[in-house]
């Protein structure tokens, strides 16, 4: 029964970790970069879940003052979730950009190719 | 694409609310869900819905690059004037409780002043990443 | 808890699928998914922004790429094994180190007790706005926004100046329009 108690309590983390880490895993073993862009963003996603799952009170509502609601969730990780979540596309729209110069520089967005390509010349 | 009849009728017919319902979350957010960073990019999502469906000249002549590339620096510069005027009326910056007669209505002037900015510059820059990747197939 | 499962599930799809094209829409569901996730953590901000950003922007961002670039990835050349190792292990560690977290939705975790419970009092006497993200977005981490717009401006202009100029040497010296950047 502890072992249930402790899936259910933290499964949301275990969730977030699962998430981060095949995120890790895309980042690290893939050589296409359009790829390796997807793995960030699932990384980055998974920061997204990490925050705002704590902040979560059982029988809370959302943190929009109203009458007769006295528990909200903490509204402090929506804040800075918020923000990160635009600045992350913005970030990513970058990260695009410069796939995409690499692309009509060397014709190729797999990262072997183009090591070879450096190496020969 | 260019010539699809129902996506274009539809879109004819979701656009203008699209760009309403942008408004409605920016100026309502205050008190219901939303705020500047979801309203710009409602706005941003609305031309670029558009640009997909009639073309990228078209969305081009609705807003101008231009126009756009001025929106970027712009909304900044609302956010940190505002800041500034706070520095002028004599309280410290970004404090906006100095900016109106009492404290309630600055601050929500305030609010409002930053939201726009912060408006401004996120639909900007994400119309003008659009154009920047959509242009660059041609 | 099933949203979050089938988030675990999109995710192996997107580590497993070799097509692009594929990879990307995926990323897409999943961005709404993770937005019905927040919105179950009482996070509706934040599941609207995820949900327009998430799935709208970046979706189309990235196709827009795929469009300029290739949607198929080649076979790796190297085995996956040692990646492997290293994600495994991380993430063992890091699921020893939940063990010792307060448990999900109790009211007297420490993130509870610092500044949030002074947001809900001051918000509405002090500044007015009865959604308190926004009250503390603008006015009591004003700063914090200041920031995030001006690295969304720098964002915006590494773009426009990656990818507004020229090309370097097939379009020969044809000047475009809006060339203003």
């Amino acid at each position: 029964m502890d072992l249930l108690q402790d899936v259910i309590q933290h499964y949301n983390q275990w969730i977030t970790i699962f998430l981060m880490v095949s995120g890790l895993y895309i980042v690290v073993a893939r050589g296409n970069m359009i790829k390796k862009l997807v793995g960030l963003s699932l990384f980055q996603t998974s920061v997204y879940l990490l925050y705002i799952s704590p902040g979560k009170i059982l029988g809370g509502t959302a943190p929009i003052i109203g009458e007769g609601f006295s528990v909200y969730s903490n509204v402090l990780p929506h804040v800075l979730i918020l923000t990160a979540i635009v600045v992350g596309v913005a970030t990513l729209a970058l990260g695009l950009a410069l796939v995409v110069r690499i692309n009509e520089a060397f014709g190729t967005i797999e990262e072997d190719e183009i090591f070879e390509m450096i190496s020969e010349e | 694409m260019r010539f699809d009849l129902i996506s274009r009728v539809g879109a004819k017919l979701f656009l203008p609310f699209i760009l309403l319902f942008g408004l409605y979350v920016q100026f309502h957010g205050d008190f219901g869900p939303g705020g500047g960073f979801q309203a710009g990019v409602i706005a941003a999502a609305m031309i670029i819905l558009y640009a997909i469906i009639f073309g990228l000249p078209a969305a081009q002549r609705v807003v101008p690059p231009l126009v756009v590339e001025i929106m970027i620096p712009l909304g900044v510069m609302i956010y940190a004037g505002t800041g500034i005027a706070a520095l002028l009326k004599g309280g410290n910056y970004l404090n906006y409780s100095t900016l109106g007669h009492d404290q309630v209505h600055a601050q929500e002037l305030g609010i409002l002043l930053v939201e726009l900015g912060v408006l401004i510059t996120v639909a900007g820059t994400m119309i003008a990443i659009f154009y920047a990747f959509a242009g660059r197939g041609r | 808890m099933v949203l979050l499962t089938l988030l675990a599930v999109i995710t192996i799809g997107v580590v497993r699928l070799r097509n692009l094209f594929a990879v990307v829409i995926l990323g897409g569901a999943y961005s709404f998914l993770m937005a019905s996730v927040m919105i179950v953590l009482d996070a509706v901000d934040v599941a609207m922004t995820e949900a327009s950003v998430g799935a709208g922007i970046s979706t189309v961002l990235m196709l827009g790429t795929l469009y300029l670039t290739k949607t198929e990835e080649v076979r790796p050349v190297h085995t996956p094994v040692l990646p492997l190792f290293v994600a495994i292990i991380t993430g063992a560690v890091l699921v020893y180190g939940t063990l010792d977290l307060p448990p999900f939705g109790i009211a007297d975790a420490p993130i509870h007790a610092h500044v949030a419970p002074y947001y809900f009092q001051n918000s509405i006497p002090e500044t007015g706005v009865p959604n308190v993200v926004t009250s503390v977005l603008a006015s009591y981490r004003g700063y914090d926004t200041l920031g995030e717009t001006s690295v969304i401006f720098c964002a915006g202009i590494a773009v426009l100046m990656l990818l507004k100029g020229r090309r370097a040497r097939k379009g020969a010296g044809k000047p475009g329009k809006g060339g203003k950047a």
